[in-house]
């Protein structure tokens, strides 16, 4: 899809960022371009070290790219110190003021662009009510919880207005059950504020549920850009694959290419059809990429077959790991449903389906 | 029943212990006790008087060096712990270089070199100065006073700015805060209680410094150390007694008035 020009909130254009001199130097941001459009959502996730929060905080001004440009509604802030910037970061430490009260946090940002006192005072009103948190106003920033603190945070950040919100992995010191209710929470206000979002954050799960658009990021480097769907069914790469939810490999030979698809050979002798990635032109051998809700355990022969070494259940589902007879591991997971539950011993032989459309041939 | 295993109970901790607390604070009660004796003496006792805190009252040499004392040590304890603020912020909101640890010694140098050398150093130099400027006011004294109270007052800020949570700053930043407003909102207040308690080491530190001052002084500025050096020299009466118990007893309150200030911030 292409970016319609004007609509895009920020745009980073060829930036690097290059930390150490000489032999020392280590690309931290290698060339990335990414646009994020106005009023979405958007998410920057990769493993830690993969230069996610050095693109967040060149976007906030705590440092400046080595290349580069970022433009903001079409001009460029590279070069400007953070409080000349429209755009307010939540920080993962929350990093509250601890000399000052709940109220006086929220105000701090109006209270240093000049406003008067009034407007101050209705504007915090307004965000201690967003944020749930209007009896807690004159309280210290040390006497609330740490999911209150989050509040406060994301409330002090959003209370001037900026044209993009910051946030750097701001979930990840609440423990699961209020991380859960963050991240409904996070989407109502969003959505609600219309402000345009960037969320940093290594959890694939928290990504794929929260974003209009996702980021994969390794190595400095912009693997993917899309949608969650687009992630997790098309991914481009196979680190993409491997990275976002779990990923079966099955080493296999191409038999013939038609566009998009290709019909190949695994190790077993079995022939299936796969999809390849867009521009992507593999001969030969090829890593064959299997997501384990695309396959299915059955007793007798599949595609492939396999000794079960484990079976997990998962409530939901079940997750068996089958020892494919060429020594690779394989998992499949399957559907928990009343009374029709396939049961599977361990040791047991049994045989996997890989279902049409299901495998993919990726780069690696 | 068992002894729980504790790193605190090892023998012969107590008696250590015990046996510090007393040569610290034997002499020091001793000292106070006989500042109300009513004898001239320092180890007979002759009864509960008042006398020699009146003798030391009305005596015209010790007003004035407590005077000229407490006019050094603040006008010496402010400079210093200003210059040490900016020392302190300079040397921790930066990234280590090459150099940062020969200036934190470049900085910390009057705690290493001797006294002595430094007073013999500033009374050569001072005297040159003296010849060719004319003036021989308290400026010396302050100044070199100033010089050896930057690492006290340098220390405890700077320990504080290095436990302060950089990122706080930097959400300063993020809000619109220039770099002073950052500085005057967020670091100065939770820079207070370092700031205080590096002025007071310093205020104490030059108040009860001998070394330096005695070099350095011009004739008809002895502070009150220094003057009780010269009194003891004639032989000790309780006054000396009574005029330590006087700065024992500020001190005390300056500490407890800290002690409650930092609790209140906190």
């Amino acid at each position: 899809m292409p970016d319609t020009p004007g609509k895009n909130a920020i745009e980073v254009r060829g930036v690097r960022k290059v930390f150490g001199t000489g032999e020392a130097q280590v690309a931290a941001l290698d060339t990335v371009s990414v646009s994020i459009r106005e009023n979405e959502f958007f998410t920057l996730l990769g493993p830690s070290g993969c230069g996610k929060t050095t693109l967040l905080r060149l976007i906030a001004g705590f440092d400046f790219p080595s290349e580069g440009e970022i433009l903001l509604y079409g001009s460029d802030i590279a070069p400007l110190p953070p409080f000349k910037r429209p755009v307010n970061t939540v920080f993962q430490s929350y990093a509250l003021f601890p000399h000052m009260t709940v109220a006086e946090n929220i105000g701090f940002g109006l209270e240093m662009l000049g406003k008067p006192r009034a407007e101050i005072d209705a504007r915090v009103a307004e965000m201690l009510k967003l944020v749930r948190m209007e009896k807690l106003a004159k309280r210290r920033t040390s006497q609330i919880s740490g999911g209150q603190q989050q509040r406060v945070a994301l409330a002090r950040a959003l209370a001037p207005q900026p044209k993009v919100l910051l946030l750097d992995e701001p979930l990840s010191a609440l423990d699961y059950k209020l991380r859960k209710e963050m991240q409904i929470e996070l989407k109502r206000l969003q959505h609600e504020t219309g402000i345009t979002f960037i969320f940093v954050t290594h959890d694939q799960e928290e990504a794929l549920t929260m974003s209009d658009r996702i980021a994969v990021m390794s190595s400095g480097k912009i693997l993917q850009v899309g949608s969650a769907r687009e992630i997790y069914d098309r991914p481009a790469v196979r680190f993409v694959a491997d990275f976002i939810g779990e990923t079966n490999f099955l080493d296999a030979s191409i038999d013939s290419i038609d566009g998009g698809k290709a019909k190949v050979t695994l190790k077993s002798g079995a022939t299936i059809s796969a999809t390849v990635a867009d521009g992507f032109k593999p001969d030969g051998d090829a890593t064959v990429v299997i997501r384990p809700e695309h396959a299915k355990a059955v007793k007798g022969t599949g595609d492939i077959s396999g000794v079960v070494e484990n079976v997990v259940y998962f409530g939901t589902d079940t997750h068996v790991h089958v020892r494919l007879d060429d020594g690779e591991t394989f998992t499949v997971r399957q559907q928990n449903t009343r009374g029709a539950m396939m049961e599977f011993e361990r040791g047991e032989r049994v045989g996997i389906v890989i279902g049409d459309d299901a495998a993919q041939i990726l780069k690696d | 029943m068992a002894k729980r295993f504790s790193i605190k109970q090892q023998t012969g901790f107590t008696t250590i212990a015990f046996a510090c607390f007393f040569l610290l604070y034997l002499p020091i009660a001793v000292l106070v006790i006989y500042a109300f004796n009513e004898s001239s003496s320092v180890s007979d006792w002759g009864g509960f008087s008042l006398r020699w805190f009146a003798a030391a009252w009305s005596n015209q040499q010790v007003v004035d060096a407590s005077w000229r004392s407490l006019k050094i040590a603040s006008s010496a304890a402010i400079i210093a712990t200003i210059a040490a603020t900016m020392a302190a912020l300079a040397t921790t909101r930066t990234r280590a270089y090459r150099g940062l640890t020969f200036k934190y010694a470049f900085i910390n140098q009057p705690l290493m070199v001797p006294e002595i050398v430094t007073g013999v150093a500033l009374l050569i130099f001072f005297a040159q100065i003296k010849i060719s400027s004319g003036y021989t006011g308290l400026g010396y004294l302050i100044a070199a006073h100033t010089a050896f109270c930057i690492p006290f007052a340098y220390l405890p800020i700077r320990a504080r700015l290095e436990n302060m949570d950089l990122t706080l700053e930097r959400a300063a930043a993020d809000l619109y805060a220039t770099p002073w407003k950052a500085f005057r909102r967020v670091t100065l207040p939770l820079l207070w209680p370092g700031i205080i308690a590096g002025l007071m080491l310093a205020f104490v530190i030059s108040l009860d410094d001998v070394v330096i001052t005695e070099f350095v002084k011009s004739g008809g500025q002895d502070t009150l150390p220094t003057y009780m050096l010269g009194q003891i020299r004639r032989g000790i009466t309780p006054e000396v007694n009574a005029i330590s118990t006087v700065f024992l007893l500020l001190s005390v309150v300056i500490v407890t008035l800290f002690f409650f200030m930092s609790r209140k911030r906190d």
